[in-house]
């Protein structure tokens, strides 16, 4: 079972804000969910190696040749503020 | 001549380059049915009509003067709206990317350009993917083009709704653990899950990046040949696409499947929640395989009871760490209303981010933080190595093997969204092919309560061209492909 701390925890790792009501709806049914992932517990992997991904490739490698980027404007079409062709974004370090 | 609209791909690329219909023609018919159905289906989350008719023109210039032309020269198409095409809006069904116009194109759009395609609009989804039913998408559901009041299935049930309501001839959707094959099943129409680096991922919005793979929608398993021809094959921009030549897949639909191995894997066909007029529709698919000559034997996957909750744990422990980007900073929704960073964040990602989407980012974190981390996350890797030694064997006994591609017809639109793990099983059949990153396909085999029941035939890593060929020697000799939902 998933408590209210845990939800609140887990919200804090993934910077994800949630309402009241969503935290009492997430720790239902994340409790609920990985209820029926204790299945996986059954599986018996004794000398199984972990599998990342099934892309059946390694190190794929290619020549390091330059090639023309995007141009500031371009990529910072998007963003939500700018100026001087930078991301402009809240103040990171409080003043003392 | 059918009308423009009912046409198969090939038959319109045929007839484009007899120049008895041009492009522009055929786009026209298209856009008119999307305007007069859309309103009640709702496949689309944007039409581009007026770039879809110029694109119709120079197709129609190539084919004029013969040169480049392509099966796919001239052909409309939908695409999914994970896929970023260039300035074009490609918001994955979400608020956060409502207004988002990517600089770039997907490669899998720069290949479809090249071929000479064009694009009717892009399509809606459950928000970045993650569902079953497309009612997850921020901005509307998408209806069944069978039964209204259905859903379509998902996540890429805009791209199998509008070529099932014929509102595109083909269309490009995504696969991560069923969201094109379930959706195409559920729709009556040809879905195609290529393998794991078949196809470059670049430009495709990502959700989970060990399973995710674009893959093609049409009405019949040549056309999904040719859509999959257009866009498989290696680039540099995506270093998991793989170098494996791309065979001719047309040229490999012989209609001939005598001798050929097919496995029926008894724990899909056992599985708790399937239905019975589901499975008996697959019998009688079974039997008609076996009237072709293809020798039909019974095979074990001991691990598919694991796969639901293996993938569930996986995709959404990638999904957490592949969404962390969304911090309004760069692009995407950002809540202004703060100058305090971490309190813009985690509003940005709570009024950004729908339900679904939120649940598995938590669930994400969850089983990737400390003290969960083995319990959860590892054991699902290794419970993911056991299915896809589970597929290795069987494919040392069988060429292909065959099952129902959903446990169910077509659900009604809300019953399964209070419920999450309930919409979760949805994906039972599809989901061990993503884990273990072979190719799948799912083709119209029947109908239950009148509703459609979808095949799915899995192949080994790179076998696209021997699934395509059990697909198209089924459409040979049935033609449930060719039924039209009445509208």
């Amino acid at each position: 079972m998933i408590d209210r701390e845990t939800v609140l925890h887990i919200a804090q790792l993934a910077r994800l804000g949630l309402s009241d009501e969503e935290v009492e709806l997430f720790r239902q049914q994340l409790s609920s969910i990985l209820e029926h992932m204790a299945i996986l517990r059954e599986a018996d992997v004794s000398g199984v190696s972990p599998l990342a991904h099934a892309s059946r490739l390694t190190n794929v490698m290619r020549e390091d040749e330059p090639a023309p980027s995007y141009p500031p404007q371009v990529l910072l079409a998007n963003a939500p503020d700018q100026e001087e062709q930078c991301l402009k974004v809240n103040a990171v370090l409080e003043e003392s | 001549m059918s009308a423009l609209h009912e046409l198969t791909l090939s038959e319109a690329a045929t007839l484009l380059r007899q120049r008895q219909i041009s492009s522009v023609e055929l786009t026209r018919a298209f856009l008119e049915r999307i305007e007069a159905l859309d309103g009640r289906i709702r496949a689309f989350t944007l039409v581009t009509a007026d770039l879809a008719l110029q694109q119709a023109q120079e197709a129609d210039q190539r084919l004029q003067r013969g040169e480049q032309v392509t099966p796919l020269t001239g052909i409309p198409l939908a695409i999914k709206d994970v896929i970023c095409t260039k300035d074009i809006p490609t918001t994955c069904s979400s608020r956060m990317l409502e207004h988002f116009r990517p600089p770039f194109n997907a490669t899998v759009m720069e290949r479809l350009q090249a071929a000479g395609a064009v694009m009717l609009g892009k399509t809606n989804m459950d928000e970045f993917a993650m569902g079953s039913s497309t009612e997850h998408s921020a901005f509307f559901p998408t209806h069944n083009p069978w039964d209204l009041e259905r859903t379509p299935g998902g996540s890429s049930g805009g791209s199998a709704a509008a070529v099932a309501a014929g509102m595109a001839p083909g269309a490009l959707g995504s696969d991560t653990g069923g969201s094109i094959r379930q959706p195409a099943a559920l729709c009556n129409v040809v879905g195609l899950k290529p393998t794991y680096g078949r196809v470059s991922r670049f430009g495709l919005v990502a959700f989970a990046s060990s399973l995710d793979q674009i893959g093609p929608f049409a009405r019949t398993a040549r056309d999904a040949a040719l859509l999959l021809q257009a866009i498989a094959g290696p680039d540099p921009r995506d270093s998991t696409c793989s170098a494996t030549p791309v065979p001719d897949y047309t040229a490999e639909l012989t209609g001939e499947i005598r001798g050929l191995r097919i496995g029926v894997p008894v724990e899909y066909w056992e599985a708790p929640g399937m239905d019975p007029g589901v499975a008996r529709v697959g019998q009688e698919a079974v039997n008609r395989l076996r009237e072709l000559g293809a020798e039909i034997r019974e095979v074990s996957l001991p691990h598919t009871r694991y796969g639901v909750a293996a993938y569930y744990i996986i995709a959404p422990a990638e999904a957490s760490a592949n969404l962390a980007r969304y911090d309004g900073v760069k692009y995407g929704y950002s809540y202004r209303d703060t100058s305090d960073m971490w309190e813009a964040l985690d509003k940005t990602r709570q009024y950004g981010f729908g339900p679904e989407v939120k649940r598995r980012i938590m669930l994400g974190t969850y089983v990737l933080s400390a003290g969960y981390y083995d319990a959860y996350y590892k054991q699902a890797q290794k419970v993911r190595a056991l299915i896809a030694q589970d597929f290795e064997r069987a494919f040392e006994q069988c060429d292909v093997l065959v099952s129902p591609a959903s446990p169910t017809v077509a659900f009604r639109l809300g019953e399964k969204l209070s419920d999450p793990y309930q919409m979760y099983l949805n994906d039972v059949f599809t989901i061990p092919a993503n884990l273990a990153g072979i190719c799948g396909i799912s083709i119209p085999s029947g109908f239950s309560e009148g509703l459609p029941v979808g095949l799915q035939i899995l192949g080994n890593a790179f076998a696209e061209a021997t699934i395509l060929r059990v697909a198209d020697a089924f459409q040979r000799v049935t033609d449930y492909h060719i039924q039209r939902p009445a509208l």
